[in-house]
């Protein structure tokens, strides 16, 4: 497409008030050479639309530039179409609302200083005018390196089945979700039969409102429903040996549950490893050595099992197990001691059994160390409402019989409430909030003494029981296995299975079912400890991600954050060096490389978030509307003030996510700051790439700011490692800027929330400080 | 006749939002209808989230580009829903749209805003101060357009608003208006409303000086609050050093919300971080009942109670009086003690519940369940989402609204 731009400066909002806007026309005009540059009173209002609209139809102009507001306000209105390519120049929010403007006392009368250039250029504040023309500039520029995407297609068909990992209550529930909106399921089981924990149970937690009465068990009619579904297939004592390939088009190695086959995935190779199943594997000194044991024949991550079956997306409900306390974790509550102290899921499978011979029994949900009120690990509500309901056990089994539930937190949320309430009302049932301190012999028989301190009141107490049952937690099956096996060179499991104490990993709060790892949804106890009744939301929920991530991936569009996008990383590989550093950078996973080094880009994996971008150092990865070049263009568009105009100029990469619409926040707060600031929107801190850094101070920056998430346990960053990966970069930036022999404070990186908008003047401001203290950039004029 | 399969989403807040972008983006067509003039609902008040202590709108603000992207969700603001008829699969919608008397050509450039000399309670920070009779609804607010009150209308203040805009955005000849649409699925997101604080009588809300409520705290704390983010007495604006969290006000109790509000707690632990922060000298007593952060919130719970400067007392607040010089008292039956405790704070903040919407508005028409406290219940015709359906937490309500558009999916038909 022959691109042909119009260039649409808005006078609107104190812009023609406060700027020469003559000027402004005559950096499209005589700098860019556009053929097409107006002005209005306002852009946004119907004539102003239609002013450009004719343009558009009348006089062929397909690329436009709007300089007005943000394009975070009037997107609709600045829509011309997908026929055209559209950017916004923030003159209002980022310029003249942010920026020193002359007083109107001041512009009235005699102008201060000199720069009487014409009427309209009265009382201009020379600064601000330069920061509005770099913008123009580098809203023309952006334009003519900008294309327009097209989605991706793959050769390979894509497919739209989901494979649900796990045939328990939760994924049964997601594949009866999805089947029941018409998608092909197939549910895959490691035991002989589907059911789970479920299946093992006396009776289940209230599913329904009011929630205060026990439910004979469902999993059955849900068994007979998935096994009779025509959208559901069932591989029963089967595991996944791998997954490989991406949304869309996953191929599942199957195999017999514990047993070894070429197609297990290998493990993650350390740096200097050779890939396994190559047989001349090579020790460090170089001699040749018998591969492990049980790497033999395990093919490499890119290698494809002919026999392998395809799905588009995969649910996770692995499920958890019982938490096994070590030989002498909890020594003072007799376990592993006294044969009748058992843990909850014992307690579960003897009342599965049949009647519960023990007439008193007494349910510990804390481990009651001093002053730690914590419950056993593991634990949540869950394991409060399993102590009430196995209490009804032993009460309803025996006459007369009675239960003990000490407790530091009762913790029945919500609507479970009324089941605490139930067990309040039941005569034989003891609720006490205390600390168990130990559990003992009692002296006669098998009876066994627990002694609780600090019960209501303060009184301590001694009571003697039959038996003795610890609410230990659940740990989610991703503690022990990574479960997916995944043939990604990034390694088999999730990521951040430390931080998330073994649960799958979740951009956590707002957008629960985000993994790192697209296309591949966790759902109930994997994810988070839950009743039955959350697990069937929790599942439901999985299911809606998994059809959403196959149609996104049919259609070309990427998934959350950037949902819908349709631009995606190009690679020129001519110039790639195999440095594997986009492979290992991008957040997730979506980089297989090759025996020597070069990336196979998986795209339905990718989110858009440009890392891979960021991270290479040969500059080879693009997107049709976000490149090295563009940017780098851009940058070089602003012009650098000669050394004696004693003007300073900082670049700012900022995140457009948080930084950007907190600086837009900014400037409609009236907050002022240096205008000798130029900031770029980035899609994530980080694409940002060094070489960026570099031209800029290369070509006479005096500094470069960064400024994007906060990074950590807490991150905030939606692609979730990119201000973190950005951080660790600045390394490499050191070494850049000791090349060109600069200071080192010359490049910072600040996190920002996006609700810190009033500290972007400080910071800001600050940083000039420090600019100020190193002077101007030496490197001006070169 | 929807023969297009469009999903009704009621609620734009952070449920309905979920709701309509999840289904949206499996590639349904989506209206949204909310009462507020903005989007956002709850979460746009609230400071932080538990745990991480992240910006509510840092989500939203990827929501709302979400939105600007996707072609499929339309959305109305201060709107509701008159009637529902029909059944599922072809529904007819009745909605009113109230008058904004600002249009589309709003540019939001505050010429309004500084003309008008009205001023009026400022109900998203609670009336903790005032605002212009034209305001922003709120900092970040979606879509980014003044409202006028209308009690400006037929007032001196009129005049000044309508001459003062530049781009001819002012219009107060804009009228009510009821329209039809056509939808094969509704989901109900409307999510819930502090409960009032003044029902609890022994809890001195609206009687005695510096007692606020939980949801008050959130906008205080905020730097587009009332106070800039200043954690300070109402009644004298002077600095909080010494405050008190009392659990459960009008949760778990009969006389008011029977049920657990689930978010409470967490809620309490996480405001004792904010004044922990802005007022280094202060101290802060959380009571409670129970405890309740259960699970992965554990650490949470853990990571607050590390704070020397935090305590925690198991034990019913009976009694709220004012003290010496604005300070308030509490009396307190410290269940594990065993005293009678009577302690004094500067200021006292009430752990209120959450309240279903669907308590005080039914909704209007359909065949719907509720249960006692007026949750709606799934299985009828229209979809519950959020804490229409029970109480939760943000990430709670993520999960439910997810599960939700699934099933407006499937109730809309196959497309």
């Amino acid at each position: 497409m022959e691109k042909k731009i119009g260039v649409y400066i808005c006078e609107g909002c104190d812009i023609g008030e406060n700027l020469d806007m003559a000027k402004l026309q005559e950096i499209a005009t005589k700098e860019y050479k556009v053929p097409v540059v107006k002005t209005h009173r306002a852009f946004c209002s119907s004539d102003g639309v239609d002013l450009i609209k004719k343009d558009i139809q009348e006089d062929g102009v397909n690329t436009i530039v709007v300089a007005a507001c943000s394009h975070r306000i009037f997107y609709d209105v600045f829509d011309f179409g997908a026929d055209t390519i559209t950017e916004r120049v923030n003159l209002r929010e980022q310029v003249v609302w942010s920026h020193p403007v002359p007083k109107e006392a001041e512009s009235s009368g005699e102008s201060s200083g000199g720069g009487e250039e014409g009427e309209a250029a009265t009382g201009v504040d020379e600064d601000t005018q330069m920061l509005a023309e770099d913008y123009i500039r580098m809203g023309i520029v952006k334009v003519q390196k900008k294309e327009t995407p097209v989605p991706y297609q793959s050769e390979d068909e894509f497919v739209n089945n989901i494979m649900v990992i796990g045939g328990g209550f939760t994924g049964m529930t997601a594949a009866l979700e999805a089947a029941e909106t018409g998608y092909p399921v197939t549910i895959v089981e490691r035991q002989k039969e589907l059911g789970g924990f479920a299946k093992k149970i006396r009776q289940q937690l209230p599913m329904k409102t009011p929630f205060n009465t026990l439910e004979e068990p469902t999993i059955q009619g849900l068994i007979d429903k998935v096994s009779n579904h025509d959208n559901i297939t069932i591989k029963t004592n089967i595991e996944i040996a791998r997954i490989s390939g991406a949304p869309g088009q996953f191929l599942v190695s199957f195999k017999e549950p514990g047993s070894k086959t070429e197609w297990d995935v290998p493990p993650k190779l350390e740096e200097g490893e050779e890939a396994c199943g190559t047989t001349d594997a090579k020790d460090a000194s170089g001699d040749a050595v018998e591969p492990a044991a049980d790497q033999v024949n395990c093919a490499d991550i890119l290698s494809v099992d002919p026999d392998a079956e395809k799905f588009g997306a995969v649910v996770v409900a692995a499920g958890w197990r019982p938490y096994e306390p070590s030989e002498e974790e909890f020594k003072h509550l007799g376990l592993g001691k006294f044969k009748n102290v058992v843990t909850n899921v014992q307690f579960e499978e003897m009342a599965a059994k049949g009647r519960i011979e023990a007439k008193s029994v007494a349910f510990i949900q804390s481990p009651g160390r001093e002053s730690d009120d914590s419950d056993f690990p593991y634990c949540s509500s869950v394991t409060s409402l399993v102590s009430l309901k196995q209490a009804q056990y032993v009460t309803r089994d025996n006459p007369g019989g009675k239960a003990y539930v000490f407790y530091q937190h009762m913790r029945t949320p919500g609507l479970y409430e009324n089941f605490y309430k139930a067990a309040q009302q039941n005569d034989a049932v003891f609720l006490t909030k205390g600390a168990v301190t130990s559990v003992g012999a009692s002296g006669d028989d098998d009876q066994l003494l627990v002694s609780v301190d600090n019960t209501l009141l303060g009184e301590s107490i001694k009571v003697s029981v039959d038996m003795v049952v610890l609410a230990t937690g659940m740990v989610p099956s991703t503690q022990f296995e990574p479960v997916i096996n995944l043939a990604y060179r990034q390694g088999p499991e999730f990521k951040d299975l430390e931080l998330f104490s073994g649960y799958c990993d979740s951009n956590f709060i707002c957008f629960p079912y985000e993994t790192r790892r697209t296309g591949i949804y966790a759902a109930g106890c994997v994810r988070q400890t839950m009743t039955m009744a959350e697990c069937v939301e929790d599942a439901t929920g999985a299911a809606l991600k998994a059809i959403q991530c196959l149609e996104s991936s049919n259609r070309g569009m990427a998934v959350h954050p950037r949902s819908g996008d349709v631009s995606y990383p190009e690679f020129f590989f001519q110039r790639c060096t195999q440095c594997k550093r986009c492979t290992e950078e991008c957040p997730f996973g979506a980089l297989d490389d090759d025996e020597k080094g070069t990336p196979k880009p998986n795209i339905t994996r990718c989110r858009r978030c440009g890392t891979c971008m960021g991270a290479c150092p040969e500059r080879i990865v693009s997107f049709k509307d976000y490149s090295i070049d563009m940017i780098g263009s851009m940058v070089k568009a602003i012009e650098v003030p000669e050394e004696d105009e004693e003007k300073y100029r900082v670049l700012c990469l900022v995140c457009e996510n948080d930084a950007y619409p907190a600086i837009d926040m900014a400037g409609m707060k009236g907050l002022k700051y240096s205008a000798d600031v130029r900031f770029i929107q980035v899609r994530c801190l980080g694409s940002v790439n060094v070489v960026w850094i570099a031209d800029a101070l290369a070509s006479g920056f005096d500094g470069v700011m960064l400024i994007g998430c906060r990074y950590g346990d807490d991150y905030q960053c939606h692609f979730t490692k990119g201000s973190e990966l950005c951080n660790r970069r600045m390394d490499n930036v050191g070494e850049t800027l000791q090349r060109l022999a600069l200071e080192s404070e010359r490049v910072q990186q600040i996190q920002l929330s996006i609700d810190e908008y009033d500290k972007i003047p400080e910071e800001i401001n600050k940083f000039m400080e420090v600019i100020d203290s190193v002077g101007f950039n030496p490197m001006k004029g070169f | 006749m929807a023969d297009n399969g469009t999903i009704l989403v009621v609620g734009g807040g952070i449920s309905g939002l979920t709701v309509a972008l999840e289904a949206a983006e499996v590639g349904r067509e989506v209206v949204i209808v909310e009462r507020n003039p903005y989007l956002g609902g709850r979460v746009a008040q609230l400071n932080k989230y538990f745990p991480k202590l992240c910006p509510p709108t840092c989500g939203l603000e990827i929501n709302f580009q979400r939105i600007k992207k996707n072609k499929k969700i339309t959305y109305y603001t201060m709107t509701e829903v008159e009637k529902i008829s029909g059944g599922p699969g072809d529904f007819q919608v009745s909605l009113k749209e109230m008058p904004r008397y600002v249009n589309e050509h709003c540019t939001v450039c505050a010429k309004c805003e500084e003309a008008c000399d009205m001023d009026i309670p400022n109900e998203f920070n609670f009336g903790m101060n005032n605002r212009k009779a034209i305001y922003k609804p709120s900092e970040m607010a979606m879509p980014m357009r003044y409202v006028i009150d209308k009690s400006v209308t037929g007032t001196a203040s009129q005049q000044k608003i309508q001459d003062s805009c530049p781009y001819g955005a002012i219009d107060f000849s804009m009228q009510p208006r009821t329209f039809n649409i056509d939808v094969a699925s509704i989901v109900w997101a409307t999510g819930w409303n502090p409960y009032d604080a003044s029902k609890i009588d022994n809890l001195g809300f609206g009687k005695v000086p510096n007692v606020i409520t939980n949801m008050m705290m959130e906008r205080m704390a905020s730097p587009g609050g009332p106070t800039g983010g200043s954690i300070v007495r109402p009644s004298d604006g002077k600095q909080v050093n010494s405050i008190a969290f009392v659990q459960c006000a009008g949760s778990r109790d009969e006389n008011h919300l029977p049920y657990c509000s689930y978010v409470c707690c967490l809620a309490s632990m996480k405001q004792t971080t904010y004044i922990r922060e802005k007022n280094p000298e202060s101290k802060a007593t959380i009571f409670y009942i129970d405890l309740r952060s259960p699970g992965r919130y554990e650490n949470f719970y853990k990571k607050v109670k590390d704070d020397e400067n935090v305590s925690f007392v198991k034990g019913k607040v009976a009694k709220v009086e004012p003290g010496s010089d604005g300070n308030v008292i509490l009396t307190v039956e410290d269940t594990v003690g065993g005293d009678i405790i009577s302690q004094e704070f500067e200021m006292v903040v009430l752990a209120t519940g959450m309240e279903p919407s669907t308590a005080s508005e039914r909704v209007p028409g359909g065949s719907v369940g509720y249960d006692e406290n007026k949750f709606l219940l799934p299985g009828g015709d229209i979809i519950p989402a959020g804490v229409a359906k029970k109480p939760a937490d943000v990430m709670t309500s993520g999960q439910i609204s997810t599960a939700a558009a699934l099933k407006a999916i499937q109730a809309a038909g196959a497309k």
